[in-house]
């Protein structure tokens, strides 16, 4: 039989892998170098050994920020998953109406991180802001800035409004590749909306739905311009998340080792969910 | 040219720990060198690993076991280490 493996082709891989040393490896290196030490600059560094990682998982403040975090995560899959696959399943599948959802669906992705946080800044004042103006004149007492519950729906509107698009481009994008026999065979079988939902539609999308799910809960979970810029973690703590609170920590405070040791803990949370999430994906394509 | 490296703050336990999982990636390219195919095989977690995917979860794993070690029980990290190398001895075993 022939070889079917050609060694040679990871020289193809060589310059992906000196870009990702000098943007991803060294500056790990550099984390994990900091994370044992302190420093109050001027490249001089004492040696610290665990002290930092000691500190940081008996802190209530990197506790809190976690278990915030993981709320925010949460409600965020909550809301966005259904509303995506409910706008996806109403949107149009032929016609005019087909380029006109997907541009109206791609606007929001296409704003920048910081942009977005600015827009609800203004847009939820109550003083000059268009949403917290009328909701105020509405008789609800919203003020973002004094109150965290505000804060947090404030911010996690804004988040579906930014990226629910996301989520629906990818159902669509599983809803039009099922073929019409499908359709077709459930109407003969005279199959209900909700049957049709169930056995048809929702398995196409699974794949699709497992690729959102990973992307929205990473990307949540590592979220820090829109807050940041809409609350700044406010209001006292109460969304500070945390990508703010390493922030904080590391440009704020220059507290350089724990803000590295809080860095290499928040990573192997991430790369261990990314590793779950992976898994869940590769086996069930293998299943199918 | 002089480069300075300064920054990147080395010390001797830190490169140390780099030159072992180096060291353990050579090691896997060698195993796969002589050993083509990565021995894929379905373990306890009833989903197909390589033996790649293996170190990645002891190293994994052994990551977290260090920081429940420094957690709950105190900075003495020798058993943490004993008990992960346990881990990955089970792990390459088991899974």
């Amino acid at each position: 039989m022939d070889k079917t493996w050609n060694n040679k082709a990871w020289f193809l891989v060589l310059p992906v892998l000196v870009l990702v040393a000098f943007s991803a490896v060294i500056p790990l290196m550099t984390v994990v170098n900091y994370s044992v030490q302190d420093t109050f600059g001027n490249n001089v560094f004492f040696w610290a050994g665990t002290e930092w990682f000691e500190e940081l998982l008996h802190s209530d403040r990197f506790w809190e920020a976690m278990v915030r975090n993981l709320i925010f995560s949460f409600i965020i899959l909550a809301i966005e998953v259904p509303l995506g696959i409910f706008i996806a399943l109403n949107m149009p599948k032929k016609g005019w109406g087909v380029p006109v959802c997907l541009v109206l669906m791609a606007l929001p992705l296409l704003v920048p991180w910081n942009v977005v946080g600015t827009i609800w800044q203004v847009f939820g004042r109550n003083d000059i802001g268009l949403l917290g103006y009328y909701v105020n004149a509405l008789g609800i007492d919203y003020n973002y800035v004094q109150d965290p519950f505000d804060a947090w729906v404030t911010v996690i509107v804004m988040d579906v409004w930014h990226w629910t698009s996301l989520v629906v481009l990818l159902c669509y994008a599983g809803l039009v590749s099922i073929p019409d026999a499908f359709y077709q065979a459930a109407k003969i079988d005279g199959a209900s909306r909700w049957a049709v939902f169930r056995y048809i539609q929702l398995p196409k999308m699974q794949r699709v739905l497992l690729i959102a799910v990973l992307l929205r809960f990473m990307d949540s979970f590592m979220i820090y311009t829109e807050p940041f810029v809409v609350t700044g973690g406010g209001p006292g703590n109460s969304t500070t998340f945390l990508s703010i609170d390493l922030v904080k920590t590391a440009l704020g405070q220059f507290d350089l080792g724990p803000a590295a040791a809080m860095s290499l803990v928040y990573f192997l949370i991430i790369l261990l969910l990314s590793w779950v999430f992976y898994t869940v994906m590769t086996n069930y394509d293998a299943e199918r | 040219m002089n480069l300075d490296f300064s920054w990147m703050a080395w010390t001797w336990p830190t490169a140390a720990f780099f030159i072992v999982i180096a060291l353990m990636l050579c090691g896997m390219g060698v195993w796969e060198y002589v050993s083509p195919g990565g021995n894929p095989r379905v373990g306890v977690l009833r989903f197909e690993t390589t033996r790649g995917d293996r170190l990645f979860v002891s190293l994994l794993g052994s990551a977290f076991i260090h920081l429940a070690w420094l957690g709950l029980v105190g900075p003495n990290l020798w058993w943490a280490l004993a008990l992960s190398v346990v881990y990955a001895i089970g792990v390459f075993r088991y899974v």
